[in-house]
């Protein structure tokens, strides 16, 4: 480590978390929430407008030279932060965290690449990464599409992210040379993308299948495996901030439930086994604040320390989250079980989570290399 | 900032300076350096000027004690006097009088005074309020009977922090006061308390018909509660506040066994060697941020949520060495008793680490009492119905 990381958060990102929970309190309240998980259009696309272009949440990370606001991934990771805490229904993973910092991770000089990425910057177009969710940082480059000899790509992607409204495909795939990056109109010949039924009802994913499809060429063997590799790791770590703000939510609502439910005469949150768990659960939020922003300080410095600050956040913020969540349920009694009430969309995305961009165990393992702590 | 020349880094790096060049380490006594550093307002920079500080920023004083290490200047021991520095000065500071001020804080800080803390009985624990140990008013002094328990370092102490109860026909919180104890007065009889680690680091307190002056008092008389109070706060303060590297501490004995001892490897072993390594070194940062906020003079409530996780780590990670450790972990290094005059936590071998890991859940307030502490006063959580509250303490039953 080079400097001293910075864990708090400044005063600019403080007002930047203002805008953004705003526009989500009044754009993504949890009836409306959970009334779009069932309508014909998932994802809120209006809020998405606001948030991406209005606010510039999608080109935060962005240099300004590339149509950018030139900050960093500590403010990508404070508007995930909001978005945990709403489980606002909008395509911030896929295209500002996955599909932007992979195209960020490759030659930003490249035509293509100069192109796109002011368009995602300004929230005009939507990204997605075409690796399933599960994908994690240090894998193998997937092989699942191949370049053909025409230029062409073919193959199938399963449980992408975001994919059912992006425009833009970033795909990884293999040529003749080795691994390579392209960027395919999801509208292009011989692409489909088929909505999955997903277990998180407010983040939808896809099987993405590509048959002969025209593509442009955005990274070639040199770069398209670091840009990758950046992607998924941006994407672990700031998924901690994403993970924060479900487990703060779910600790938030099951303290304001328990002072206002009354049992055996008494407020429910006055019994010393119910309190005891809250506690429990408030030091851990206290614990994944603290690595989740060492995970964004460190992508946002680019520290030598980025792959353990990952590890540990996302291994750390995911046990928690999906604690969290279940506490809620449980704590919440027989109307944290019910459809109507929110708590089950928080549960779904928090379990969901977990299995993004690497488990919590894959994390750990990952770790034992990078800590020289060998089975 | 109050004063018209703000204290910076800079100018503290130049006062650090000025001291060196008065009083060169190599040459001064010890004690003739820590009295200068002390009237230099170099001692806590946060303290007032005249008492050892210069009225700044508390996150000044790393500049400062990293500016004097790196000169090789001498330090005052702070784990030898950690109850005199984390619980007694900040009482002092908050509620003495001028004269107590002048008279106690610069020995406690050199060192030359050791503090000791008279507060848990037999009967009173984690109900620290309900204690009974009676001061009664004689004339200009107090007259003080009763048995403290679980008192660190007594045996080596000049000075204790003492609660006594100086009205029985009142609610328990209400009658309380608060002294200066002189360890050294006659009816004060010290005897080891020897620990499941077969030392006695801590002591039972007998006072009987001990005299302190009223001019020992510290804060109102029926206000000691209130002044205890502030006592405990710093007491959290000091259990969870201090910096230490990535594998510092337990984790760091544990890995160096792992990395050495391939033999000893286990999938499971390995499972849950990583899980904690992950919960220290987030605790380690969660610590990290705690001192941040406190830095720019936003101190949060973390502070409680610090010690339960670290006590909660501590007793895993001490278990999970002596598993580690196979047939060793049968071993014990030494159960003769001792009266060690400092505590390390992660001292002597594996068995005597996972002992004394057991009290990291006891002393400075149980888990149980920091989990109502953080329902309640961080997360505004109700109390339990108080069934003690209103009745005059010769009435609680005990």
């Amino acid at each position: 480590m080079t400097t001293t990381p910075d864990l708090l958060y400044s005063e600019v990102e403080e007002d930047l978390r203002s805008s953004v929970r705003a526009l989500l309190t009044d754009g993504a309240e949890p009836s409306a929430v959970l009334a779009r998980t069932e309508s014909t259009e998932p994802y809120d696309l209006k809020l998405w407008r606001t948030l991406a272009a209005d606010l510039g949440a999608a080109g935060l990370a962005v240099p300004e030279e590339l149509g950018g606001h030139g900050a960093s991934a500590r403010e990508v990771a404070l508007v995930l932060e909001e978005l945990g805490r709403s489980v606002a229904p909008v395509p911030f993973l896929g295209s500002v965290v996955l599909a932007t910092s992979a195209l960020l991770g490759a030659d930003t000089s490249q035509e293509v690449v100069a192109e796109l990425l002011p368009r995602l910057a300004a929230g005009d177009l939507i990204g997605a990464l075409t690796v399933p969710l599960t994908a994690q940082p240090g894998a193998v480059f997937p092989d699942a599409v191949k370049v053909g000899a025409d230029g062409t790509l073919t193959g199938r992607i399963g449980t992408v992210v975001d994919a059912s409204s992006a425009e833009l495909l970033v795909v990884p795939a293999v040529g003749p040379d080795g691994p390579r990056l392209y960027a395919v109109n999801s509208s292009a010949t011989g692409a489909s993308v088929t909505e999955i039924v997903s277990l998180d009802l407010t983040r939808r994913i896809a099987d993405v299948g590509l048959e002969k499809t025209p593509a442009r060429l955005v990274a070639g063997p040199n770069h398209a495996p670091a840009a990758l590799e950046h992607a998924l790791t941006t994407g672990a770590g700031l998924m901690a901030s994403e993970q924060l703000g479900i487990a703060e939510w779910c600790l938030t609502e099951t303290v304001r439930y328990l002072k206002q439910r009354y049992q055996f005469g008494r407020q429910v949150g006055s019994f010393q086994a119910l309190k005891h768990r809250l506690a429990n659960l408030y030091m851990e939020v206290v614990n994944a604040r603290a690595a989740a922003r060492y995970a964004a300080d460190a992508l946002a410095t680019g520290s030598e320390d980025i792959p353990i600050a990952v590890a540990i956040a996302k291994s750390r913020c995911s046990m928690i989250a999906v604690h969290a969540a279940e506490e809620a349920i449980q704590l919440h009694g027989g109307i944290g079980m019910t459809w109507e009430h929110p708590a089950h969309l928080y549960l779904k995305r928090a379990k969901s989570d977990e299995l993004a961009l690497g488990t919590p165990g894959k994390h750990r393992a990952t770790l034992a290399g990078l800590i020289n702590l060998p089975g | 900032m109050s004063t018209t020349t703000a204290v910076n880094a800079e100018r503290l790096r130049g006062l650090v300076r000025d001291l060196l060049a008065a009083h060169d380490p190599a040459t001064t006594d010890r004690l003739a350096f820590l009295r200068a550093r002390f009237d230099a307002g170099l001692a806590w920079v946060h303290f007032p000027a005249g008492l050892g500080g210069l009225d700044a920023p508390r996150s000044l004083q790393s500049v400062v004690d990293s500016a004097l290490a790196a000169a090789g200047a001498p330090d005052n021991n702070p784990r030898r006097i950690g109850i005199g520095l984390g619980m007694a000065a900040p009482t002092v500071l908050a509620f003495g009088t001028p004269e107590q001020r002048e008279r106690f804080l610069p020995p406690l800080w050199t060192g030359e005074e050791v503090w000791c803390q008279l507060f848990s009985e037999p009967g009173a624990g984690s109900d620290l309020a309900a204690l009974s140990t009676r001061a009664v008013r004689d004339g200009d002094d107090w007259v003080v009977t009763g048995q403290k328990v679980w008192t660190s370092g007594a045996h080596a102490a000049q000075f204790a922090i003492l609660v006594t109860r100086t009205d029985q026909d009142v609610p328990k919180h209400q009658g309380m006061t608060y002294f200066v104890c002189d360890m050294k007065a006659p009816g004060i009889d010290v005897r080891p308390l020897r620990q499941i680690t077969g030392e006695a680091e801590f002591n039972e307190v007998f006072l009987t018909e001990v005299r302190i002056p009223d001019a020992h008092r510290l804060g109102k008389v029926g206000e000691g509660w209130k002044v205890a109070q502030t006592t405990l706060m710093n007491e959290r303060v000091a259990i969870g506040g201090h910096e230490i590297p990535r594998e510092g501490a337990l984790l760091g004995k544990v890995t160096a066994t792992w990395r050495a001892r391939p033999e000893l490897r286990t999938p499971e072993l390995h499972d849950r060697l990583l899980k904690l390594w992950v919960e220290v070194e987030s605790l380690r940062l969660t610590s990290g941020r705690l001192r941040q906020q406190l830095a720019v003079g936003a101190p949060g409530p973390e502070g409680s949520a610090v010690k339960l996780a670290f006590s909660e780590i501590n007793q895993a990670l001490s278990g999970l060495e002596i598993e580690l450790m196979g047939e060793e972990g049968l071993r014990y290094d030494d159960w003769t008793m001792r009266r060690p005059e400092t505590v390390d936590f992660n001292g002597r071998e594996p068995g005597y680490r996972y002992l004394r890991a057991k009290g990291n859940s006891i002393e400075g307030g149980t888990s149980e009492v920091l989990r109502n502490i953080i329902a309640e006063r961080v997360l505004g959580l109700p109390s339990e119905p108080r069934v003690d509250k209103d009745v005059a303490w010769k009435d609680l039953p005990r």
